[in-house]
């Protein structure tokens, strides 16, 4: 795969993202310690670069389906901070009146059109999202997240044959953080990389490593511009690593100590950091302003997350149809 | 829901006075893709190259429509959540399971997406699609292809489900299918293609949620939908000339169901029994039993009966599929049971 290095400007966007959603991320799980919110919460932490990298490539008008692990998504993606966390604190303020929670955050007018709790279900209903830009003849692009242990379910073989024969401009991004659940990668998965099994569909596979913002910005550039000129789907995998397990709670005691602690010798966020401020694509002053600012959006989001109301009790019969029936 | 009236097309004058169930179908998804290019069609094999679908329902659609109208691989998972990706931005798809058994491989699409969206977001998306499929006993094609799975989708919170048993009603029922801002389930079943009836009024949408009595009666109120409104009306002829006169409702829409055109009814002759293919136990006649004692206990004169099919998996052998499918004699026996 062909390198291409963004412009400084276009590395701090990534840099803003990737704090964006480490910030919100740490707090999240700082307010559930401290009881203050009670979810189903799958962190992200460790998987920044992934989102931040190829999000800085789309714009507004593109689609993004993501999973229960999916935050670090939505917001790269543009979700409101503020919306996300009442969705979070199950708030009427919240994205989805706080009906849909963690695992089924929707915010269309950024193009955040799906969140599902289910494996694998992302990819074929990214290939109807690539199917009516592909009948409207808009540029669209449609990205599809999932994990490593999703590539294993008929969805994700289905969806990439499907994307191939109708030539869907859809972009597969595989976050394989190397774990699906309490299942090591080999125990579970066959090929020796994901993005092998492209190979098998006839469209493009890349491995990248998704710790590395270059990396994956070079190779969702290439997707991208491969889904816009109606060449068909990618499917990208970007090795990565989460370090909060599978959800807040679990204490992962299934991963070897030492895989663990090489993980966090090698947390993209502040090696990120540190990169770009000795290349001096960033002074440490201007990202420590950047911090300071999204460290005022949480402080932001949680006052109105908390603020806010509960929805009331009347909505449990409202959306379920266009018109409630008895 | 209103009744609408749209424009008749050129069609209308020279159709003949009696069609089938697949040309009706044939004309609804015709007469809704001319009206709205929203509309998409896929499926396997549905194509005119493919043969146009295996009973021919989309025939002739491809080779006008173009590429809204595509075969697809063998991923019903794949196609019906392409479906749902393709409704959630305005398209109103309508996808072909060959086989209403299948619906099993992509049930998670159904009910875990095309189902909640709408509530799971807010309000923010919807998803305007249809799933046609079709399904019945009586062809010895055993116990993979012959399933009535309703209950399955009526069950489930957020989907419509239509069953119609007429050309005529088939026609206006799937044009509002295709109209309606929720996911419908649209269940034909194999034994009602090729029986004629009257011709559909093409540009003329019948509502969701409205039952159609069949036969007015006094005495007591039989409840179909589907296969069973060719079993009915030929009992409830032999009975009248016995002197016990049924009111026979035609449910049409199974989910949702029309309690008000039933309870007036059930309310007058204080008698009811429900008829489906499907098998009895957990089924769409234990729902509507029940909602009618709920409302009318007091006034009934006997318990709602249920006339349905055994509670095995559909059989191979033509003596089996006999015994699973419910009788004429039994629903007769159904019928003066109320009335002993
Ligand atoms: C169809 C289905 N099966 C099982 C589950 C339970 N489950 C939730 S997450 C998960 C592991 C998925 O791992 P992976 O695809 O690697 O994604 P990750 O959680 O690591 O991001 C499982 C088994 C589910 N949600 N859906
Ligand atoms: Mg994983």
């Amino acid at each position: 795969m062909v390198m291409t290095q963004p412009d400084s400007k276009t590395l701090v966007a990534i840099y803003e993202k990737m704090t964006l959603i480490k910030h919100s991320d740490d707090r999240v799980i700082g307010a559930m310690k401290a009881g203050r919110m009670v979810m189903p919460y799958y962190s992200a932490r460790g998987q920044e670069c992934i989102p931040a990298a190829i999000s800085v490539q789309l714009t507004d008008e593109d689609y993004l389906v993501t999973i229960y692990r999916g935050v670090h998504d939505m917001l790269a993606k543009g979700l409101p901070p503020k919306l996300l966390w009442a969705e979070l604190a199950g708030k009427v303020t919240g994205s989805c009146k706080g009906k849909g929670g963690p695992m089924h955050l929707t915010y269309p007018s950024k193009g955040c059109m799906v969140t599902t709790g289910i494996v694998g279900a992302s990819m074929p209903i990214a290939c109807g999202l690539g199917l009516a830009t592909q009948l409207r003849g808009e540029k669209r692009v449609t990205v599809a997240n999932f994990g490593d242990g999703a590539s294993n379910i008929g969805a994700f073989h289905e969806s990439l044959n499907l994307a191939a024969v109708w030539k869907l401009p859809v972009i597969f991004v595989c976050q394989n953080n190397q774990y699906a659940e309490h299942t090591a990668y080999s125990t579970g998965t066959s090929a020796a990389k994901i993005s092998d099994r492209a190979a098998s569909y006839g469209i493009p596979g890349v491995h990248v490593d998704g710790n590395d913002p270059i990396a994956v910005y070079s190779a969702a550039q290439q997707a991208i511009a491969r889904a816009r000129a109606g060449e068909g789907p990618t499917l990208i995998e970007a090795k990565t690593f989460r370090f909060n397990g599978h959800l807040i709670g679990d204490a992962g005691e299934y991963i070897p100590k030492a895989i663990y602690a090489e993980a966090v010798k090698n947390d993209p966020y502040p090696r990120y950091r540190n990169w770009l401020v000795e290349h001096q694509h960033a002074s440490a002053t201007q990202l420590d302003g950047i911090d300071a600012a999204i460290k005022t959006l949480i402080d932001e989001a949680e006052a109105f997350a908390m603020s806010s109301a509960a929805p009331d009790a009347i909505e449990v019969k409202r959306d379920v149809y266009a018109t409630e029936i008895a | 829901m209103s009744e609408t009236q749209a424009e008749l097309s050129p069609a209308a004058a020279k159709a003949p006075a009696k069609v089938n169930m697949i040309q009706a179908l044939n004309w609804a998804l015709d007469d809704a893709m001319s009206a709205d290019k929203n509309v998409i069609v896929f499926g396997e094999e549905i194509a005119d190259p493919e043969g146009g679908g295996i009973v021919k329902i989309s025939h002739g659609l491809s080779t006008k429509y173009g590429s809204r109208v595509r075969s697809t691989p063998i991923s019903e998972m794949g196609f019906v959540g392409a479906a749902v990706g393709a409704a959630v931005v305005g398209f109103k798809p309508v996808v072909e399971i060959m086989l209403m058994n299948f619906v099993a491989v992509c049930m998670d699409q159904i009910t875990n997406h095309a189902a909640k969206l709408r509530f799971m977001s807010g309000g923010q998306t919807h998803v305007p699609m249809v799933i046609r499929t079709m399904t019945g006993s009586g062809f010895q094609n055993g116990g993979q292809h012959s399933d009535f799975l309703e209950a399955w989708f009526c069950h489930t919170p957020g989907i419509k489900v239509v069953m119609p048993s007429n050309p005529a009603d088939g026609y206006g029922l799937l044009r509002s299918a295709i109209n309606d801002p929720d996911p419908v389930i649209f269940i034909e079943h194999l034994n009602n293609y090729w029986t004629p009836g009257d011709a559909p009024e093409r540009g003329k949408l019948i509502p969701l949620g409205k039952a159609r009595i069949h036969r007015p009666g006094k005495d007591v109120t039989v409840i179909g939908y589907s296969r069973s409104m060719l079993d009915i009306p030929p009992v409830a002829e032999k009975l009248a000339k016995d002197g016990i006169d049924c009111e026979v409702i035609d449910l049409r829409t199974v989910q949702p169901m029309d309690m008000e055109t039933i309870l007036t009814s059930v309310k007058k002759t204080g008698r009811a029994v429900v008829v489906h293919e499907a098998c009895r136990s957990f089924g769409v006649g234990a729902e509507l039993s029940s909602r009618i004692h709920e409302a009318l206990f007091r006034e009934l004169k006997a318990p709602v009966e249920r006339v349905a099919s055994e509670d095995s998996p559909v059989p191979y052998a033509p003596p089996l599929e006999q015994a699973f499918l419910y009788t004429h004699a039994e629903l007769e026996a159904a019928i003066r049971k109320t009335l002993a």
